[in-house]
């Protein structure tokens, strides 16, 4: 199940549309690194609302997707994580540390901005 | 008959060899004899037998918490009942009875051991009277025992099954009424809301908290939530793990949480048992937390003064 990925502006979205085996996941992966150099994107929304279940693989993945993302220059978020599906992880252990979250995609949206604006500040 | 009997009862007690002076063709017949004899005598003695009983009750110091005018009514009521089911072997009605019994002395502080020791004072002194009545023919004795002790050991059953069951009752609707009023999720401003905890935290309700403070992010599209613990007693590894939980959760859906009003124990106990709170924001009390919250929202409050200076 190929994931679309859409360009927004200076922002790249992926909308996970239905559960993702490991092979999709690692290819996801790689082809956001290949198109944040591509489209020269400034961040990342990686929308997951439609999965009710993210195990330890995808946690690490997507931690390590966001990491990787960050080193080629776009800001990622992790938006529309369910209520069910953050309690089981946080009971399994899995935290996605240093990674962005927002509720949806507008607040992806929205972190995001804010995001670049303090870089913009920053670099005033 | 007069040789040995090979009759169906396994009576351990009565010796085989001796002939079976009333010809108990059908045993149990026999023994719904004995029970009619048995529960005419406890009839007749009534009143002499319970007023035994409470005195035995009263010297064992039992029921403390009762009146000794309730003890004799209660007393009353309970060997009528304990005689009625001697006589019908159904215990429907003593059961009913020993529930409502329990509803009443329940929350007055009657303990389990107390209701059971009563219940077999009750039995050893109609034991003790029967001892007497019929000390003269051993072997009738011994019938009329094994007619009682399986009806009165049962009765003493039912009685506590009861108490225990009505016990676990009000306990199960307690835990249901902590419950229903436990934790409150409230906005205070668009997309921030405060969720004050009171009382003790276990793993059921920490669970619970979780659950609904998610919900309640979905739901109103929370940005920031203020978790008030002034009214959290204590904390243990155990409350404090849970608590993190709920903050990493909050934060996977994107929700930033400060935690407020942790006291100088607690705050002690967390550096203590090292749980790893940097990730937590805390600020002193519900009222800073508010405003630290506006202030990442970008809410301007400003104070009644400036306001009329403006």
């Amino acid at each position: 199940m190929q994931v679309p990925i859409l360009k927004q502006g200076s922002y790249l979205i992926a909308s996970i549309q239905s559960v993702l085996s490991d092979a999709d996941l690692v290819q996801l992966r790689d082809a956001l690194a290949e198109k944040v150099g591509q489209y020269r994107a400034r961040g990342v929304i990686i929308d997951v609302t439609a999965l009710d279940v993210i195990d330890s693989f995808a946690t690490r993945t997507l931690r390590n997707m966001a990491h990787m993302l960050n080193l080629r220059g776009a800001d990622t978020v992790i938006a529309g994580i369910q209520p069910e599906v953050a309690f089981a992880m946080v009971q399994l252990g899995l935290t996605l540390e240093g990674v962005g979250t927002a509720l949806d995609l507008e607040e992806g949206l929205a972190f995001l901005d804010e995001r670049l604006k303090s870089h913009a500040r920053a670099g005033a | 008959m007069a040789t040995k009997s090979k009759s169906p009862r396994k009576d351990l007690r009565s010796p085989d060899d001796t002939p079976d002076p009333s010809s108990p063709d059908d045993p149990e017949n026999f023994r719904h004899g004995l029970l009619r004899e048995l529960v005419a005598h406890l009839r007749e003695n009534r009143t002499q037998l319970r007023e035994v009983w409470a005195r035995n009750i009263l010297d064992a110091k039992l029921l403390s918490a009762m009146t000794k005018e309730e003890i004799y009514s209660e007393v009353t009521s309970v060997y009528d009942n304990y005689v009625e089911v001697l006589e019908t072997g159904n215990v429907d009605a003593l059961q009913a009875y020993a529930r409502n019994l329990s509803e009443r002395i329940i929350p007055r502080g009657v303990e389990t051991h107390e209701v059971i020791s009563i219940v077999l004072l009750l039995r050893d002194v109609l034991a003790r009277s029967l001892f007497k009545k019929y000390q003269h023919d051993f072997n009738l004795l011994n019938r009329v025992l094994d007619a009682y002790e399986p009806a009165a050991n049962r009765i003493a059953n039912t009685v506590a099954v009861s108490f225990v069951q009505e016990r676990e009752r009000i306990i199960r609707q307690q835990q249901e009424a902590i419950r229903e009023l436990s934790t409150p999720v409230l906005q205070v401003r668009e997309r921030l809301l405060i969720l004050p905890i009171i009382g003790v935290i276990d793993s059921q309700r920490a669970k619970q908290i979780t659950e609904q403070l998610l919900r309640a992010i979905r739901q109103n599209r929370a940005k920031l939530v203020v978790v008030d613990v002034t009214g959290v007693p204590t904390i243990d590894s155990t409350v404090a793990n849970h608590l993190v939980q709920t903050v990493e959760a909050s934060r996977l859906m994107g929700a930033g949480v400060i935690i407020t009003g942790l006291s100088s124990e607690i705050a002690q106990t967390l550096v203590t048992i090292s749980v790893d709170l940097s990730k937590m924001t805390a600020v002193g009390d519900l009222q800073g937390g508010i405003e630290l919250a506006e202030r990442m929202l970008g809410y301007k409050v400003p104070s009644a003064e400036a306001a009329a200076k403006a």
